[in-house]
């Protein structure tokens, strides 16, 4: 019998070999965006799974140098790369990419962050938004969508879950007016590439953050993560859009319409108890007036479907009828 | 020749770091040390260094950048002072575990709370274990001059440890005094470009920062350790070459004043010791034979040097500007288990003269002397002319 091909993984920037979960949503997007970016890139991370994943000493994944501090400062160690590099006249051709988890950057990471972006440093930084600390067992993290039960954010007799909507981080580092901002997902992973190249083709901070399915923390199968990583977008849940020098441009809307925001729920156990809960319906309504607006902002009133306007009107009538008892 | 300048403190040991030629500055301002990093980027901005100064939000992003720069094999720097160097301490214990050759200052101040800006070494003191070579100054001139020793040692390949020097927040910062600033032709003959042993470098790629299991932590712990420890000969060293091509002593182990027959040892770091020295200097006029042992390089603690100089001492008294609290001083202690540990029974007793910026007259030491000579027995760390009588207007409704 002859024996198989090997795969040629001599050019991998992400070798095999690492030891992610089964599905795991940030390992794809990470290989994905090491590749694009390539070997001439100087990597910095948070501490948390993918520096767990791949660099269990005396091993690692890393075709390329990679710098691991602490939690919070990936950016602020890139900083000081980039700031080495420019003096010593190594960067032609280098580029520096810093990574974290939503928690690393959303949350205990975003001073050192604001403070690279507002400097103005030449770096990619990417967030990995599985939408919760995994790595620590999943914690809520202010990247942890509305109404999702994680462990610090549970569902009970007198809680939905997370009872906050996501922290718009894009609009945040926007507001830094830096050259690029991309939000991308590991369910759209032939896009990544070409936007890595697009954000490293500008001078600067730059900010991607892609959308990574977390088939432990979000309860999902494994083998579907990259089917519901396109339902988060094709719901309306996780847009996905660039800003280019200020001009945002959303990802082209799905063939077939925008979905109601249950076929992306239910297949996850974080949102479970919506599901079983008698008079958990009004809260996928309250999730899916949010997918409207999100819907609005992006692409219009009109493309807004008839069932997310109902779900919103829905919504607020709830709200009023809170407020007023 | 360089010539003595009339010099304040932090500008001197501004003017000191450029002739160490550093190659990427972060810092962030805190009083007393400000002064430091504000000169600093004025010798940049007026193209007189050549470095990369890094306007970082905050004590922790400094920290941060300058382990960046140096894993990217640049020569990094930063000063702080008191919270700063509390809000750095995560990232100061992960640099000297990366073993990255870092230096900075820290102009030493009290804690917060109650908030104050004045000396003490509460803050140095806190990091005290984590691995970073630290050094204290007496003066302005040794505060720069223990700027060129530490890249010296950090940058050993013998050690690649962080180094700190320390000088007292106002009592050096501020204080004018005469101070040669290093040569730059001399400095470069003392110091040469870092080259870094390893690298981020892409077209020889190194994973940096790496975890380990239970098996091998320790013992990527204890290699810390044995730097450091091996870092005391190396300071030795370093401070021969600074005599040699400078033409002055600097640097050291420990400085031993008058101790060779001393009876009564007192023992400290810090700007503290000149007024020890001249109340030594009057006593011994007295025919008290009494002596200072300076703490020049507290960690690693030079344990044999410390012991040569006691271990014929019929007292020692440990004068601090720190505490441990809930348990007794932080040096004292360290003292005691040398002196121990070689098996001498000798007496030591422990004060804490100052915290926040308390002035210490002369009559205090003098008193330690007087208390010492007495043969007094001490059973607990001291704290030194505590003012029990104003502590129940310090308690709201007490």
């Amino acid at each position: 019998m002859a024996s198989p091909v090997p795969f040629d993984y001599s050019d991998r920037v992400l070798k095999p070999g690492y030891t992610s979960c089964l599905g795991c949503g940030e390992a794809l997007a990470m290989r994905i965006v090491a590749q694009a970016a390539g070997k001439n890139t100087i990597f910095t991370a948070c501490t948390g799974c993918s520096e767990i994943f791949t660099s269990r000493y005396p091993t690692s994944s890393w075709a390329a140098p990679w710098l691991h501090s602490l939690f919070e400062n990936s950016a602020a160690i890139a900083s000081g790369v980039y700031y080495a590099l420019k003096h010593k006249g190594k960067l032609d051709g280098v580029q520096v990419i810093a990574t974290g988890g939503d928690g690393g950057t959303a949350d205990i990471g975003l001073q050192c962050l604001s403070g690279a972006a507002e400097r103005g440093d030449d770096m990619l930084y990417c967030c990995w938004d599985n939408e919760a600390y995994m790595n620590t067992g999943i914690q809520r993290s202010s990247l942890t969508p509305f109404n999702a039960a994680t462990t610090t954010s549970p569902s009970g007799k007198v809680s939905w879950g997370n009872d906050r909507p996501k922290k718009d981080l894009p609009a945040i580092m926007a507001a830094h007016n830096i050259p690029y901002v991309g939000v991308g997902s590991c369910g759209y992973y032939r896009e990544l590439p070409r936007m890595v190249k697009k954000a490293l083709s500008y001078h600067g901070p730059k900010y991607l953050q892609v959308h990574a399915v977390c088939p432990l923390g979000w309860r999902s199968a494994p083998a579907k993560s990259c089917e519901l990583a396109r339902l988060a977008f094709e719901t309306g849940c996780y847009p996905l859009y660039e800003i280019i020098e200020g001009e945002t441009i959303a990802h082209k809307p799905p063939k077939d319409g925008w979905k109601p925001v249950e076929e992306y729920l239910k297949p996850q156990g974080r949102y479970r108890h919506l599901f079983r809960a008698a008079d958990g319906e009004m809260q996928i309504t309250r999730i899916q007036a949010l997918a409207a607006g999100n819907l609005r902002k992006f692409y219009g009133d009109d493309a807004v479907p008839d069932f997310a306007k109902e779900a919103e009107q829905k919504a607020a009538e709830a709200d009023t009828a809170q407020t007023t008892a | 020749m360089a010539e003595q300048q009339i010099l304040e403190g932090a500008m001197a040991v501004a003017h000191a770091v450029s002739r160490c030629r550093p190659e990427v500055v972060a810092a962030y301002p805190i009083t007393p040390q400000t002064h430091i990093s504000e000169e600093l980027s004025q010798i940049v901005a007026d193209g007189d260094l050549d470095a990369e100064f890094v306007k970082v939000e905050s004590e922790f992003g400094a920290a941060s950048v300058i382990l960046g720069a140096s894993a990217a094999g640049a020569r990094a720097y930063t000063a702080t002072s008191s919270q700063g160097l509390l809000l750095m301490s995560e990232v100061l214990w992960n640099i000297a575990g990366m073993r990255l050759p870092v230096v900075l200052a820290c102009a030493n101040r009290s804690l917060s709370a109650p908030l104050s800006i004045w000396c003490d070494h509460q803050d140095a003191e806190a990091i005290r274990d984590c691995g970073i070579i630290q050094f204290y100054a007496e003066d302005n001139q040794e505060a720069c001059d223990q700027h060129l020793i530490a890249y010296k040692v950090a940058e050993d390949r013998r050690v690649l440890l962080p180094a700190m020097v320390n000088l007292d927040g106002f009592l050096l910062t501020h204080v004018f005094e005469p101070t040669i600033i290093p040569d730059q032709a001399k400095a470069d003959q003392y110091l040469p470009p870092y080259e870094a042993a390893m690298k981020l470098d892409v077209n020889d790629p190194a994973t940096f920062g790496a975890f380990t299991e239970p098996d091998k932590c320790m013992e990527g712990r204890w290699m810390v350790h044995d730097a450091c420890r091996r870092s005391l000969p190396v300071i030795e060293e370093a401070s021969a070459d600074f005599e040699k091509i400078f033409g002055r002593p600097s640097g050291g182990l420990l400085e031993e004043y008058h101790t060779d027959d001393a009876d009564i040892i007192l023992v400290a770091k810090g700007s503290l010791c000149g007024t020890i020295k001249d109340v030594v200097d009057v006593m011994r006029g007295e025919g008290t034979k009494v002596g200072l042992m300076r703490i020049k390089t507290y960690r690693p603690w030079p344990n044999e040097a410390v012991l040569r100089c006691l271990k014929n001492a019929k007292h020692v008294a440990v004068i601090e500007r720190g505490a441990s609290f809930g348990a007794g001083g932080v040096m004292t202690p360290e003292i005691k288990e040398t002196l121990f540990d070689a098996g001498l029974a000798i007496p030591v007793s422990g004060y804490c003269v100052q915290l926040g910026g308390r002035e210490v007259p002369p009559d205090g030491i003098r008193e330690i002397v007087d208390r010492a000579a007495k043969g007094e027995k001490q059973t607990a760390y001291e704290y030194f002319r505590l003012k029990t009588e104003i502590l129940p207007d310090l308690v709201p409704g007490a």
